[in-house]
Parts: structure tokens; C-alpha cells; sequence
């Protein structure tokens, strides 16, 4: 069995698991339909865009490698850390199924989330191409064209399935009172964010929250679904404090580096 | 004697023959990921950019132009991944563009820049003509393809389906 790696707790290094996390952790949930999409053009697009997600994380998670200079690349950073290491939000690492199951996947909640997820990475994106990281600025430069189309298509499902049946949009509420909790903690600022400002890495949580939100609503609106209440809950995935669901998600992204550790196609 | 300005001519001429491993009509040079061809003395220095972040065929096209270029008798070639400026369809050549049209492609517009969320309901798509027929009127069947870089669509006058290749 493969032993773990521990990266480094520099604030930058940080900044990047958060980010590479989200694409990477987001890619196994949209992997897991691969054969299962309710058509087979879904099926089709929710692996593209799961290819899209483990593309750009391995660019991060590559920089997160350098900057981390303990000589780990991208595949170790990607199978070899303990759960706690992880630095993406919550909302991610979630179940595809209803009601936090795994299995059979909803697809309204993964549609859902795609657009709270995406719409949350198109600003991010946004924003880091102007990073005073030349590495991360290119990855962002292409990336924020790719989740352009991640947003769209996920757009496109919540406002059909939201103004469409009772049983569609009852499917698309349940999404949204679930997930909405979640998105809280992408918002908050921190040391690690607070850190990336000043050496011009990238932008403050916070900074995401309104361009976000903007988006949101204009997707609810004419889905003619309404935003949730706030609430106090708060996750914690972004300060390494998961849900019980990231244990089996890294079981099973894991199962083959550390039975086989540097097991290559 | 060769020049190394004469090894870099035949380089681009080799370029034209390394097909893209997911779109084999055209090369890597028509698909404009070929950015920058060098002699630095030592041998030849090749600078590709990827077209999608995902992109699983990346690795295979170094490979391949590596390869191409030793097998010519222009190594050895090191080969250089950009990521910046990120590719567009932009850079596909009109050679290109007309070779995927002839085999049932139809090519990309301009590449989209930055936009506002649009809403199916009030979203203008580009018409994009049949590369069979030429009809213009096109549907949308799905916004994926065979590879991320296509869409499938369907032409409503001479009934058959084709890819359309994105722009980006």
C-alpha cells in the first residue's frame, strides 16, 4: 500500500488545491455517469465535460506541485493525500443520487449543481487570468473558455427541467434546498485568501459572491425556481473539514495508486 | 550543407503530414496547435499548443510530431507545450476548414468571445450550413460529439446527420 503525501501549508499552495480540488473532485462525480445518463447525448456531455474538469486540475495541480517543491507531481498530489488535505468546497464531493445516496444518480441535482458550481468557476476563472502567475494565468486562459460551455449547458437543463413538469421541477426544488446550504462556504475569506490578494495570485472568496449571484438568479428567473432561504449551516470541505461522502469518493479515485503505487496505462 | 533555416522549411513541410489523431483529415498544422518552429542549434525545437485542457490525445500528438521529424531526418526534436495564448478555431487554416467541410465536417465560425448568459428562449445560434448539401436549414441534436471539440447536428433538407466542429 502506497504511503500518503502531505503537502506543504503554504497559503499558495493552498489556493491552488482549492481550486485543482473543485475541478478534481467534480470530474469523479461527473465520471460516475458515465453509462448511466438518463440519453446518451448526456452521457456524452457529462463525460466531456468531466474530461474538460481532470484537464484543468491536472495544470493546477501541477503548479500546486511546483510551488509545493517537495519534488510530488500532479498524479501524487491527485491520489496520494489523506482526505483532510483536500481543499475543495463541500458541494463538490456530494453524492449524484437523491437525498445524498449514491446510486441512482439525479440527474436534476447533478444539472443543478453543475450551474451553481459552474457559474462560481466562470468567475473565479474570470478573474485568475489576470494572476500574477503566469502558469495559472494561461490554465485560466483556457479554462475559462471551457467553463463558459459547462455553465451553458448546465443552464440550459435547470431552466427545462425547472419551468418544465411537476415531477421535473419537484426534482429541481429538492436539488436546490440541498445544495444551496453548500454554497455559503465558497463565499468566505480566509488567511489562504487573504494571502493569494496580496501577492496578486488570484481573488478573495468574497469577491466571487456578487457575479455569482447575478448569474444564479438570472438562471432561477427564468427557470422560474426561487433562491433559497440562508441558513447557518456551514460546510467546511474548503479548510479541509468533509462531509462523510469524500472517504468513499477517495476510495474508490484511489483504489489503484495505492494497491499499485505508479501504475501507468 | 544544410541551413537551419532550410531544416525548419522542411520541418513545417513534415508538420503537414502528422495527422490529428481524433480528426485524421487534417494535420496538426492545419489545426494551427503548431506554434513555433526552431533550429537552436542543437536540434529542433517545437512549440505546441493544446487544443482542450482535456485533451486525452495531448501526449500522442507530441509523441507523434517527435517522431515525424527523427523519422525525416530532422532530429532531434524537443518538443514545448504553451498554454498561453489558449488555442482558438480561430487558428485552423482555410485549408483545414475546407478539408473538414469535404469530409462532413462542417468547420467553425469566429470564435465567440466573452458574452452574458443567454437563455435558450432568446439565444441566437449561428446558422451552420450542411457540408453535404449546403442547406441552411440545420438542427442542433446534441452539443457533444464524438470528441469534445464537435457537436452533432442534423440538416433538415437532405435528412443527414453531421459534426460540426465548435468554435472555441
Amino acid at each position: 500500500m502506497q504511503a500518503s503525501i502531505r503537502p506543504s501549508g503554504r497559503p499558495d499552495v493552498r489556493y491552488l488545491l482549492r481550486l485543482g480540488d473543485t475541478c478534481l473532485i467534480l470530474a469523479q462525480r461527473l465520471s460516475e455517469w458515465c453509462g448511466h445518463a438518463p440519453v446518451l447525448e448526456e452521457d456524452i456531455a457529462l463525460a466531456n465535460m468531466a474530461l474538460d474538469l481532470i484537464g484543468q486540475a491536472r495544470g493546477v495541480l501541477s503548479r500546486a506541485a511546483a510551488l509545493d517543491g517537495q519534488g510530488f507531481d500532479e498524479d501524487g498530489l491527485a491520489f496520494l493525500r489523506d482526505e483532510h488535505d483536500y481543499l475543495n468546497p463541500t458541494i463538490v464531493e456530494l453524492p449524484n443520487g437523491v437525498d445524498g445516496r449514491e446510486r441512482p444518480g439525479d440527474f436534476a441535482f447533478t444539472v443543478v449543481r453543475n450551474a451553481l458550481v459552474s457559474t462560481w468557476m466562470k468567475a473565479w476563472w474570470e478573474r485568475l487570468r489576470a494572476s500574477r502567475d503566469a502558469e495559472l494565468a494561461a490554465i485560466a486562459g483556457k479554462a475559462a473558455k471551457e467553463v463558459r460551455y459547462h455553465q451553458q449547458h448546465a443552464a440550459d437543463w435547470v431552466v427545462r427541467l425547472g419551468d418544465g413538469t411537476t415531477g421535473s421541477r419537484d426534482r429541481c426544488v429538492a436539488a436546490l434546498r440541498r445544495l444551496w446550504p453548500y454554497t455559503a462556504e465558497l463565499f468566505e475569506d480566509d488567511a489562504v485568501d487573504e494571502a493569494a490578494r496580496a501577492a496578486g495570485l488570484g481573488p478573495v472568496a468574497s469577491e466571487l459572491q456578487a457575479p455569482w449571484r447575478a448569474d444564479v438568479d438570472a438562471i432561477l428567473r427564468e427557470a422560474t425556481l426561487e433562491a433559497p432561504a440562508p441558513s447557518a449551516f456551514r460546510s467546511g470541505g474548503r479548510a479541509g473539514r468533509h462531509s462523510e461522502h469524500m472517504g468513499y469518493v477517495l476510495a474508490e479515485m484511489q483504489v489503484l495508486q495505492r494497491a499499485y503505487p505508479g501504475g501507468a496505462w | 550543407m544544410v541551413t537551419a533555416s532550410d531544416r525548419v522549411e522542411r520541418a513545417w513541410g513534415v508538420l503537414a503530414g502528422v495527422p490529428d489523431p481524433e480528426v485524421p483529415v487534417v494535420s496538426v498544422r492545419d489545426l494551427g496547435i503548431v506554434r513555433d518552429v526552431e533550429d537552436d542549434g542543437g536540434g529542433l525545437r517545437v512549440v505546441l499548443t493544446p487544443t482542450y485542457s482535456g485533451c486525452p490525445a495531448t501526449e500522442f500528438i507530441a509523441q507523434a510530431v517527435a517522431a515525424a521529424l527523427e523519422g525525416a531526418g530532422l532530429g532531434p526534436a524537443r518538443i514545448e507545450m504553451r498554454r498561453s495564448p489558449a488555442w482558438t478555431t480561430d487558428w485552423i487554416s482555410a485549408a483545414g476548414r475546407e478539408k473538414l467541410r469535404a469530409h462532413g465536417i462542417a468547420p467553425p465560425g469566429p470564435a465567440p468571445g466573452p458574452a452574458p448568459l443567454r437563455f435558450v428562449a432568446n439565444r441566437r445560434e449561428d446558422v451552420v450550413p450542411c457540408p453535404r448539401c449546403g442547406s441552411r436549414q440545420t438542427e442542433r441534436i446534441s452539443a457533444f460529439g464524438s470528441t469534445a471539440c464537435k457537436a452533432l447536428l442534423r440538416c433538415r433538407a437532405c435528412g443527414e446527420p453531421f459534426e460540426h466542429f465548435k468554435p472555441l
